[in-house]
């Protein structure tokens, strides 16, 4: 006989007058190789139809389903329940805004993001398409795929003390996409222009170094090295400031 | 209600929808795109493989041209697909690929001197070139005569897609994420917009543009076991359908991915079988090798798939809880190349199996994969039956795939698509006047609102959408898979008729307030199905085998009499079956039909019309 599962999901519906956040509780049957993306789908196909949540590609690859597992950030869809105790609570992620239930708006999160570093490509070459490829050098390129892999779910925000306590703060997803066009040839945009997006207290230097955001990151992304790497970066283009004065 | 007006609407903000997006920014237009989720949770980002583009960078590319890219893709296609297009595409597609390079992607890049690769299971050796260092690196792929597949690890679709969404913020194209288009503005000649659904709030609101874009990916969620993401459900195709102008292409046309993962489907990449994984049985022996001594697995997607699911008819499966499946085995890769090149199929294998692909068998399956079926455009992309209307990627059928689409081929032809159709819809907006007929808006939404209403209250019926829906995929499964016959198409639309009348009498059981995932379910159903009996349908009639559509009752590939395209339209709201037309498969042919080198041999000549 294989486990009851007791679910304790939080509930709160903010385009409905009647609805007021609380924690509701679902048991199922756990079936093998069960993932909390079956459970949940389960519980709102053949137990409340209303429940919202938030899955996409459901093969951890797209960052959809970020959600507080047993009081740990995570993705849902790659998440076993063989691996969980029997009573499992689920909340939406913080700092993000509320949709409803179990599903929070990254979306416009990650777009301020973008606005804010300036997350894309800064040269004044021209492409010209009667032209050979421009050359890199291949490690470049896995050097640079390797800090691309942020999946935006959300996570690393969610579990960090500093994005909890201010609204304004980077990030960790946010310092590693500076990180990926610091080091990218193709991006014309000096140390000093990148200190005028991240050297203050909403970038490098807000950070308290808790270290959640890499032990909670589903990608395993070298969120705290990275960070490392920048006050190093910038901390010489701080001082270089500091004797051009 | 919030109404938005822009000059180009583009309903999907994936790899297609955002290329063609860039496209008219860079002209000059205004353009909002509408998306169910972020841009980057887009499908395109979960393509792993690659994108085939001719750069014949690689030693293994050595020779490669448009010429050879556009012969695998015809021969691919069964001869089913518009050579014209085709032709199009192969010949873009090196531009576009240094174009990414240039807008950021990080492609992988050739690294000169020797180095190991595998194939069937053997090792060998190579020598890149000096002279090429540094230039787009290519990987094999199945179908394909040379090296072709640019790729960035097995992360080319996310790694694309990061960049193409940057240049979309950079260029200021909007993306409204969650938001839910769920009915076309149009007046049976012009379209102008769509109703939409806001997935924040469940608030109505009105699009109006003078050019509009279907680039919302497949529809593989019409089928039970799919590698495709929960928002590849065919939402965005069922509103072109409704209007009962707009024929969907070739519906019956349906791949099957020969390694998606047993029990969940997730895909594991074809890269595995370009790499050198091969094929097991039961008995742990290779088989690929004995079906198609040439290419064995990487032969084409519909020939592999129909291989294995012919081998466990046989008895050469392995028994599991799920139903027999195969293996596929990449151990003799090695550590350092299956978490490097192949790391996100590690990630996959290791957190969603508990199996380690370094030391372990990965259980694979042939799933529903990809639609080579879709809304029916010109070489332009302009969607038939109503101007205004365009579609561009999976969810078009433009038609450069025909029966059967190469690995590294979709990828490939969201970018260039999307970058050709975008420049001739910028031509179209150009020139472009169009009326926002008022009358007609407030008809469409007061339509829609009572639809929903009707749904809310219960006023058609108290069907259970989630089971209707496992009705129709149920159908689907049993009778329009890999291998299909008259006597199990002819249930399947039976079923399906059946479905459709239920799908008509849903009504929810939950209240319907704000963003209600059963509210979103219920208003795709009914043309879910309908898409379905397209598929369903079309196959029954079909009486031929030509690549992924495959008769076991009409095993030959009939050029004498199916050198066609199915168009199928659903021209009555009231109408219980599709109704299909025909045209020529291509008007221009640069490789008169013959024997692809792989697969069946069985062909009814073009030229036995003459006689």
């Amino acid at each position: 006989m294989s486990r009851l599962l007791k679910l304790n999901i939080f509930r709160y519906n903010p385009e409905d007058e009647l609805s007021m956040p609380h924690m509701q509780e679902f048991v199922l049957e756990e079936t093998d190789s069960m993932t909390l993306f079956i459970a949940l789908n389960r519980i709102r196909e053949e137990q409340d139809p209303s429940l919202q949540f938030d899955f996409c590609c459901r093969a951890g690859i797209c960052g959809s389903c970020g959600m507080v597992i047993n009081g740990r950030p995570g993705l849902a869809c790659h998440t076993k329940t063989r691996d969980l105790p029997g009573e499992i609570t689920l909340l939406p992620l913080p700092v993000f805004k509320l949709v409803g239930d179990l599903s929070v708006d990254t979306g416009t999160w990650f777009r301020e993001m973008y606005t804010k570093t300036e997350s894309w490509i800064h040269t004044k070459k021209i492409f010209d398409p009667t032209a050979l490829e421009e050359r890199m050098d291949n490690k470049d390129a896995v050097a640079i795929y390797e800090l691309e892999r942020c999946v935006e779910c959300g996570c690393c925000i969610a579990a960090c003390g500093t994005a909890r306590l201010r609204e304004d703060f980077l990030g960790a997803a946010s310092l590693n996409r500076v990180a990926r066009f610091l080091i990218d040839p193709r991006d014309e945009r000096t140390e000093h222009d990148y200190y005028e997006i991240i050297g203050n207290d909403m970038g490098i230097f807000g950070c308290m170094g808790l270290l959640a955001c890499e032990d909670v990151c589903p990608k395993h992304l070298p969120l705290q090295n990275q960070l490392g790497f920048l006050r190093r970066k910038m901390g010489i283009t701080s001082l270089k400031r500091l004797f051009r004065k | 209600m919030q109404t938005v007006y822009t000059d180009f609407l583009v309903v999907g903000a994936g790899l297609a929808g955002e290329r063609a997006a860039v496209e008219a920014a860079e002209a000059g237009f205004s353009v909002v795109c509408l998306s169910l989720v972020p841009a980057r949770r887009s499908h395109s980002s979960a393509a792993q493989g690659g994108m085939q583009a001719s750069l014949g960078n690689s030693v293994m590319g050595e020779g490669d041209c448009p010429d050879v890219h556009f012969a695998d893709t015809v021969k691919g296609s069964d001869w089913g697909c518009d050579q014209e297009v085709a032709r199009l595409f192969a010949d873009a597609a090196p531009i576009e690929m240094r174009r990414l390079a240039h807008w950021g992607v990080p492609w992988n890049r050739v690294v000169p001197g020797k180095s190991i690769y595998y194939k069937g299971g053997k090792q060998y050796e190579k020598v890149e070139a000096k002279e090429k260092e540094g230039l787009i690196m290519a990987r094999s792929f199945g179908g394909t005569a040379k090296w072709r597949t640019c790729y960035t690890s097995d992360g080319t679709g996310h790694a694309v897609m990061c960049t193409m969404d940057n240049r979309c913020a950079e260029k200021g194209v909007e993306v409204h994420d969650k938001t839910e288009a769920i009915a076309l503005l149009q007046d049976g000649e012009t379209c102008f917009g769509v109703v939409a659904r806001c997935l924040r709030t469940g608030e109505l609101r009105v699009y109006l543009s003078k050019a509009t874009m279907i680039a919302a990916g497949g529809f593989g969620r019409i089928y039970p076991n799919t590698t495709n993401a929960v928002i590849c459900d065919g939402g965005a195709h069922t509103m072109c359908v409704n209007t009962g102008v707009v024929p969907m292409g070739n519906m019956e046309a349906v791949q099957f991915h020969p390694t998606g993962i047993v029990p969940t489907d997730i895909l594991v990449t074809e890269g595995c079988r370009g790499d050198g994984g091969t094929l097991l049985d039961v008995d742990e022996k290779r088989f690929m090798h004995v079906y198609e001594p040439e290419k064995a697995e990487l032969a084409s997607r519909d020939v592999v798939s129909r291989w294995m699911t012919h081998h466990m008819r046989e008895g050469h499966g392995v028994k599991s809880p799920y139903g027999e499946h195969l293996w596929l085995d990449i151990r003799h890769l090695g550590e350092e190349h299956i978490t490097g090149k192949l790391r996100e199929v590690y990630e996959i294998c290791t957190s969603f199996l508990g199996v380690d692909p370094i030391h372990q068998l990965i259980p694979v399956r042939p799933t529903q994969h990809y639609s080579m079926g879709g809304v029916r455009t010109n070489r332009d992309g302009a969607a038939y039956g109503l101007k205004g209307l365009f579609a561009a990627g999976e969810a078009a059928c433009w038609d450069m795939h025909g029966f059967n689409r190469l690995g590294g081929n979709s990828l490939a032809e969201t970018v260039v698509a999307g970058g050709i159709i975008g420049r001739k819809v910028a031509e179209y907006l150009e020139g472009c006047e169009t009326e926002f007929k008022t009358g007609l808006i407030n008809d469409e939404v007061g339509r829609q609102q009572a639809r929903i209403d009707a749904l809310i209250s219960g006023a058609n019926g108290s069907e259970n959408v989630y089971k209707v829906r496992a009705a129709m995929q149920e159908a689907l499964h049993k009778g329009a898979n890999i291998f299909r016959t008259q006597e199990g198409l002819e249930k399947c639309v039976a079923e399906l008729q059946e479905a459709l009348i239920r799908a008509k009498k849903v009504g929810l059981r939950s209240n319907g307030k704000g963003v209600n995932p059963e509210l979103a379910a219920a208003l795709k159903l009914e043309g879910q199905v309908r898409l379905a009996l397209m598929v369903a349908y079309g196959a029954l009639m079909r009486t031929e085998s030509r690549g992924s559509h495959n008769r076991e009752d009409f095993p030959a590939r009939n050029d004498r009499d199916w050198l066609t395209r199915t168009l199928a339209y659903w021209k009555k709201p009231e109408d219980t079956l599709p109704t299909l037309e025909y045209e020529p498969a291509t008007t221009v042919v640069e490789i008169p039909p013959g024997d692809r080198g792989y697969g069946h041999s069985q062909i009814i000549s073009a030229d036995d019309r003459k006689e």
